[in-house]
């Protein structure tokens, strides 16, 4: 970690829903321009940490936070100038089914961008491309954008949703599971994606994909039961575990 | 033998669930065609182009072009005042918003209860508020009246179909920066419409119809109104004038009533689903 830069640093952070404490005083630093693979177990507060790197969290009820997140260096809970609509904007996210908004795919590319403000006919119409392009759906697409984005298959429409987050211009990219309800074919896609994608952007995701895992990360953040296990490069956490737990995760003795 | 139980209790079902539905559908059909029986020989073109002559008490001759009109101005004019209030209200039951604060649930409770309210009440309560303005009975008074009748109704069937809309779909907009008004608007309204137009249709076939709310709101009159404060007659208290009558002719007039209003309802259901079609398709499902 000495050589990376730490893009997302999370710091002594605790969540709880009510009585169930989520998350136990977890500490990570998500380097730049990598991926990141948050593993465990179900259950073990894999997408809540996920959740609260862009203030998604904030939107289920009765929850509890404390700690710090900081992203290129500003606390994104504790700052007075922040602004939790810029904090969203810089990441990009990807859940784990596809759900394109209720719109025309040239619409669903395009509203991230309408709603900062981009107006101008021309730069939307580049912007559709450019990002539908980055997300390996142009081809299949580019006859049909006025059509709803709902009649695409379910890889298609994953691929539509990598676009449109990338079409606000994120830093960062989250994934929660985003390849589980995939087809082989259309997750492969995805991940090869997103190898191309990390030349530019710092990218999280959360897999119970063990060798999904191995194939994309380069760190590894190891939860279990809401406790950070184990974080490092993923060679040295795959090959050389230091906690038991992180080790029978990996063999396949606790899933 | 467990397996033929299970088959038998299987067809047991199946034939109760159709003969529910023929019989549904059957006192559907039977109202219809009693009406269009009993009312056939009433219905002519100046049925619905002309005012009545000598009085709708006693006269076969004119039409009812007075109560048609006055039950799409009141109709109409309620359910878009119905209309602004509920689509807040509906969309305020967010769980981003109030849903599942005491708040919220006291609401949604209050509605329930108006649901339930019968129509005479609410024409009554409209009476008060009339006599306390000092107005008398007339079309801004029925259409107040019928606001309250159809707001709890246009209110929980909204409230049903946007705590419908997937979550997921609300916090992908949220993920790209949306304000909670933005997701509300662009993401929850498109995705709910089907739905919100059911909610506005129903209210609308519950207030055309309805007759005892605005029996002392909106009065009744052989003449075409002119403006809010004149009294306005309605198809509902058309049919009920009229079948009250000992005159026979008078009766059929009654029946032809009804069943313009029927095909009124149906125009208007038919017609706003083909015009919304457009918008529908792109819903997720």
């Amino acid at each position: 970690m000495d050589i990376l830069k730490a893009h997302i640093s999370v710091q002594n952070l605790n969540v709880s829903y009510g009585e169930h404490q989520a998350l136990k005083n977890i500490t990570a630093d998500i380097p730049e321009k990598q991926i990141t693979a948050i593993i465990g177990p179900s259950g073990c507060g894999k997408t809540t940490l996920l959740k609260c790197l862009n203030r998604l969290i904030d939107l289920t009820d009765g929850v509890k936070l404390s700690g710090q997140v900081l992203v290129d260096g500003v606390d994104i809970y504790n700052d007075k100038d922040i602004d939790v609509t810029c904090v969203r904007k810089k990441m990009g996210m990807l859940s784990q089914k596809p759900f394109p908004l209720p719109m025309s795919i040239y619409d669903n590319v395009t509203y991230g961008l309408r709603l900062h403000g981009t107006r101008d006919r021309k730069k939307l119409d580049a912007a559709v491309e450019r990002y539908l392009r980055m997300g390996g759906l142009w081809e299949e697409v580019k006859n049909r954008l006025e059509s709803p984005a709902a009649k695409l298959s379910a890889g298609q429409q994953q691929r539509l949703c990598l676009a449109r987050s990338l079409a606000v211009e994120p830093e960062a990219l989250l994934g929660d599971e985003p390849t589980s309800a995939l087809d082989p074919v259309s997750a492969q896609h995805i991940e090869k994606t997103f190898r191309e994608l990390k030349k530019n952007y710092t990218i999280v995701i959360v897999t119970h994909i063990l060798r999904q895992a191995r194939r994309l990360a380069d760190y590894v953040i190891f939860l279990y039961l809401g406790e950070l296990i184990e974080c490092g490069p993923a060679e040295n956490v795959f090959n050389y575990p230091k906690e038991s737990k992180t080790q029978a995760y990996i063999k396949g003795e606790i899933s | 033998m467990v397996l033929n139980r299970r088959k038998l209790e299987a067809s047991f079902f199946k034939g109760l669930m159709i003969a529910s539905t023929l019989a549904v559908v059957g006192s559907l059909f039977a109202v219809f065609f009693a009406v269009i029986l009993k009312g056939a020989p009433a219905l002519s073109l100046s049925m619905i182009t002309e005012v009545p002559k000598g009085g709708y008490y006693l006269g076969g001759e004119g039409g009812i072009l007075n109560a048609i009109v006055g039950s799409l101005y009141l109709g109409i004019g309620a359910t878009a005042l119905a209309l602004l209030m509920a689509l807040p209200v509906a969309l305020f039951l967010q769980r981003e918003y109030i849903g599942n604060s005491r708040f919220g649930r006291l609401t949604r409770l209050s509605f329930d209860v108006l649901w339930g309210v019968p129509s005479i009440v609410y024409g009554a309560f409209g009476f008060i508020i009339m006599l306390y303005l000092g107005i008398r009975a007339c079309l801004l008074g029925g259409i107040i009246a019928l606001t309250l009748l159809e707001l709890p109704i246009m209110i929980r069937a909204m409230d049903e179909v946007v705590g419908m809309v997937p979550r997921e779909l609300k916090e992908a907009s949220y993920a790209m920066g949306a304000t909670k008004l933005e997701t509300t608007i662009k993401v929850v309204c498109r995705q709910a419409l089907p739905g919100l137009l059911t909610g506005i249709i129903l209210a609308f076939g519950r207030g055309i119809g309805d007759a005892a709310s605005i029996l002392f709101t909106a009065g009744y009159t052989d003449r075409l109104p002119h403006s809010l404060f004149d009294p306005v007659a309605s198809l509902p208290l058309a049919v009920f004038f009229q079948i009250g009558t000992p005159f026979p002719e008078v009766q059929q007039r009654a029946y032809a009533s009804a069943f313009i209003l029927l095909i009124l309802v149906l125009i208007i259901s038919v017609g706003s689903r083909v015009l919304t079609r457009r918008f529908t398709k792109y819903v997720v499902r």
